[in-house]
């Protein structure tokens, strides 16, 4: 079986502008997946392509081995939580229990159940009476209960304070350790990303800047400062995603296959959002690799 | 049964530190072979981290063999750490003194010496790893 999703190409157009371009992806299966950028950058639209609310404009997506949003099957496979967590404001937590089990065919009314309980709400309570985090549980609690494959949530956490957000988390943590269920997640709360996701996709301007294991991407990225070095002299397997000079000093942020050895630079490891925002401002200027003449800053 | 803790800021990758504090639970003794470690559900459910990074340090402790899976029934303590030996700490701190009042009777700084020792070290297990 090939990978949760696979997207070859994959593009969406509005009008005239591109909302996401030459998205090339295979994500593995059992998965966290971290899905961050801007806003604006495309993550909202992917995710759309991902359960079958948009159709590609062009290449190819699939999910589960699937075409998104194909037949009740492929339905039934994948739960999708959208931005903000929408509920119906006038029906009952019971209602909406009572629906899923209508919708879903593999529906777990003893899961949604359960955890109703547990998070010690009143299933006569109105959705619309529910706090940010009530009806973010609620609305996990919906797409749980369907047991899918594969779990897509839109900026889950975003609207949360800090101690919903944290409960959400491992809510969902404990979802993944108990059904091995893949996630697929759009945040920019790289904090959370960090504790959360083992895998990684950075999305800028409508494009994938970078996609990989989480502990590779740590592990083959190093901080490196020391005295400046020109940049055409760097060892040729070194990929520089961000540097910069003075007159005296060399600060870059590389990527390669073995350890660092030259003593004359400072390592230092990366952490994601390092990682995060250097692959963002890569995206920014489309080819930061071709002038490689020094910029000194005096 | 030990409980985990997660230190945000460190920058020690989160497996790292869950198999650095079941070390650290060997050499002070609080963990016995015999011990249960905590089930990954557990451990997911306290500090909202995802289930693969527990499981890599529990894979990652296994192989050191110091933890075995039970099926069914969890993650337990088979191995033991050796304490350091307090002969050879010593032997190697005196050393370490005389080489630091040689480097000051050189004229190196501390950050001179600190900078010369990071890089021994970072070398010097990095050609161990490679």
């Amino acid at each position: 079986m090939s990978g949760v999703i696979e997207a070859r190409g994959l593009g969406k157009k509005y009008r005239r502008k591109w909302a996401l371009r030459d998205c090339t992806l295979s994500i593995p299966t059992g998965r966290v997946v971290g899905l961050v950028g801007p806003n604006g950058a495309g993550k909202t639209t992917l995710l759309h392509l991902a359960v079958g609310l948009l159709a590609p404009s062009a290449g190819s997506i699939s999910v589960l081995d699937g075409e998104p949003g194909d037949g009740s099957d492929q339905l039934a496979k994948v739960g999708f939580v959208a931005q903000d967590t929408p509920t119906y404001a006038g029906l009952s937590i019971n209602k909406h229990l009572r629906m899923g089990a209508y919708l879903n065919p593999n529906w777990d009314g003893e899961l949604a159940q359960r955890r109703i309980e547990r998070l010690g709400l009143d299933p006569r309570q109105k959705a619309g009476s529910l706090s940010g985090g009530q009806r973010a549980q609620l609305a996990l609690t919906l797409a749980v209960a369907k047991r899918p494959e594969l779990l897509v949530l839109d900026e889950p956490v975003a609207s949360l304070d800090p101690l919903a957000r944290r409960e959400f988390l491992q809510d969902l943590m404990t979802i993944v350790a108990e059904h091995g269920v893949s996630v697929l997640l759009s945040s920019h709360l790289t904090a959370d990303l960090e504790r959360v996701c083992d895998y990684l996709v950075v999305l800028f301007s409508s494009q994938v800047q970078l996609a990989g294991d989480v502990n590779d991407l740590l592990g083959n990225h190093h901080r490196l400062s020391g005295v400046r070095h020109d940049p055409g002299n760097l060892p040729a397997d070194w990929a520089v995603i961000e540097e910069s000079h003075t007159d005296r000093q060399s600060t870059l942020l590389v990527r390669t296959d073995g350890p660092v050895l030259d003593p004359s630079w400072n390592v230092k490891p990366v952490t994601l959002d390092d990682l995060i925002l250097a692959y963002m401002s890569q995206g920014r200027s489309p080819t930061p690799n071709q002038d490689r003449e020094l910029g000194v800053l005096r | 049964m030990i409980e985990f803790q997660l230190d945000a800021t460190s920058g020690v990758a989160t497996y790292l530190q869950l198999v650095q504090q079941v070390h650290q639970a060997l050499q002070l003794g609080l963990l016995e072979p015999g011990d249960q470690l905590p089930t990954a559900q557990q451990v997911v459910a306290k500090l909202a981290i995802n289930p693969n990074t527990v499981l890599k340090a529990y894979r990652d402790l296994e192989r050191e063999g110091l933890v075995r899976p039970r099926p069914g029934q969890g993650t337990f303590v088979v191995g033991t750490l050796p304490r350091t030996d307090p002969l050879a700490q010593a032997r190697f701190l005196r050393a370490m003194n005389a080489w630091l009042s040689d480097a000051r009777a050189a004229g190196l700084t501390p950050d001179d010496i600190e900078a010369i020792y990071r890089t021994a070290f970072r070398n010097s297990f990095a050609e161990g790893v490679a």
